[in-house]
């Protein structure tokens, strides 16, 4: 299964029945993001979706916390008139964890048009979730108009450069990178000379063993360049990270979980708790799905199972939880 | 209060100023001024359509977002850049001079577009 898996875009079908009951509860389903489970320096990520399958067994590790991405608060349009509600339904499942996160990481696209409304929404929202902590990366849509200074201000505190910084928590390292700042005409997502040095120097002196946790906006692997998703130097960034056995890549910006084994690192990608975006080549356009309900199972899902248990020290994967 | 009358009073002489050399240039302008030139560019499904425009010197661009998705329309080589564009909202560029000028949406740099005014 491994072999098979690696190098392989895993597209995410969900057989499980979901009874659709309105258009808000299957935009929650949808977009909801994941419960991340460290164990043993191994990262396992479940759908929020189905957390009612999940034993507390599958819940326990070292270090638990979530993944939300993509809110677009401020976003009105057919796709999800109501991108507060389906937040709020996401932060609901957050709440009925059994084992509480220690906190939340949010990749990027907090809001739609980086209004300080859209941003005070989602503060406010967020305030009612259990984890208290939330790290953020910046989306491209947080930070129109004023180069990221909003952004920074709110969010970016301690941070360098546009927003990048790296913590510790119970023997992990996280890192949060921005990609999103000074794109150029016909390219994809950019780290940019600077970030890149910073990233070789905050790992240098970690052991090989520790469990490295990368999080950003944009995929950091070419998920499909022709709508620029994928990041032009995230190469370069990959290899600073060549000596650790345990990687994990998670990435927001697509709107649909994607994940991909390559070496020693897991990529993975979540939904959105706002609107769903069709597989990559697989539309005229990455815009909005509008997608009528009894069709919202076949296109916006969550994860097969999928657990993979590395060929070195990492593994990775989103499970199901039956 | 005092101050708001005179700023009033400046204004009015600033607007005759300009109102003057208004009329001292219409006889260069009045080629341009006869033929005024807007054209529109269309942004829908991540595209600017048409992608490659050509116009004379002096027309007036318009572009409008026809996405429901924000987008930008920046020159390449900072000769223009709009803000960002929600639903229908519109950015308006006059070309004065000739060249070609490359742009595109600084949120989905893949959205190229080029301008050849001529």
């Amino acid at each position: 299964m491994a072999g098979k898996l690696k190098d392989e875009i895993l597209y995410d079908h969900n057989h499980d029945g979901i009874d659709r009951r309105g258009f808000l509860k299957c935009m929650a389903w949808a977009g909801t993001g994941a419960l991340c489970v460290m164990s043993g320096g191994v990262l396992k990520s479940y759908s929020l979706s189905r957390l009612p399958e999940l034993s507390s067994k599958n819940a326990m590790g070292e270090l638990n916390f979530v993944q939300i991405s993509d809110s677009h608060m401020g976003f009105n349009k057919p796709a999800n008139p109501d991108v507060a509600g389906t937040l709020k339904a996401a932060v609901d499942k957050i709440n009925a964890l059994s084992v509480a996160p220690e906190f939340m990481l949010h990749t990027g696209d907090i809001s739609h048009l980086s209004k300080p409304e859209e941003f005070d929404t989602v503060d406010q929202i967020l305030k009612s979730a259990r984890p208290k902590d939330v790290f953020y990366v910046p989306g491209e849509h947080d930070v129109l108009n004023d180069d990221g200074k909003q952004f920074l201000e709110r969010y970016g505190k301690g941070s360098k450069g546009a927003g990048w910084y790296s913590f510790d928590k119970k023997g992990a390292h996280f890192i949060g990178l921005v990609n999103v700042m000074n794109l150029k005409a016909g390219g994809l997502g950019t780290l940019g000379h600077e970030q890149l040095e910073w990233l070789e120097d905050d790992v240098k002196h970690l052991k090989h063993s520790t469990p490295i946790v990368v999080f950003a906006h944009i995929p950091l692997w070419s998920v499909y360049p022709e709508w620029g998703w994928g990041t032009e130097d995230s190469a370069q960034a990959l290899s600073y990270l060549k000596k650790f056995g345990s990687v994990t890549v998670l990435n927001g910006h697509i709107h649909q979980t994607l994940q991909k084994i390559e070496g020693n690192v897991t990529f993975h990608t979540a939904a959105s708790t706002a609107f769903p975006q069709p597989e990559p080549g697989k539309a005229a356009s990455p815009g909005p799905m509008k997608v009528p309900a009894e069709q919202l199972k076949n296109v916006l899902g969550i994860t097969d199972v999928n657990y993979v248990q590395g060929q070195h020290a990492l593994a990775v994967v989103d499970s199901t939880l039956a | 209060m005092r101050r708001s009358v005179s700023i009033a009073v400046l204004t009015v002489a600033l607007a005759t100023g300009v109102g003057t050399i208004t009329v001292g240039q219409k006889n260069n302008l009045a080629s341009a001024q006869q033929k005024p030139e807007t054209t529109e560019v269309k942004i829908d499904n991540f595209s600017f359509g048409p992608a490659t425009l050509t116009a004379p010197v002096g027309t007036t661009i318009t572009w409008i977002n026809r996405d429901d998705i924000p987008h930008t329309v920046v020159s390449t080589d900072g000769v223009f850049k709009s803000k960002v564009l929600d639903t229908d909202e519109k950015f308006s560029f006059t070309f004065s001079k000739s060249g070609t000028y490359p742009y595109f949406c600084s949120i989905h740099p893949k959205m190229t577009g080029k301008i050849i005014v001529q």
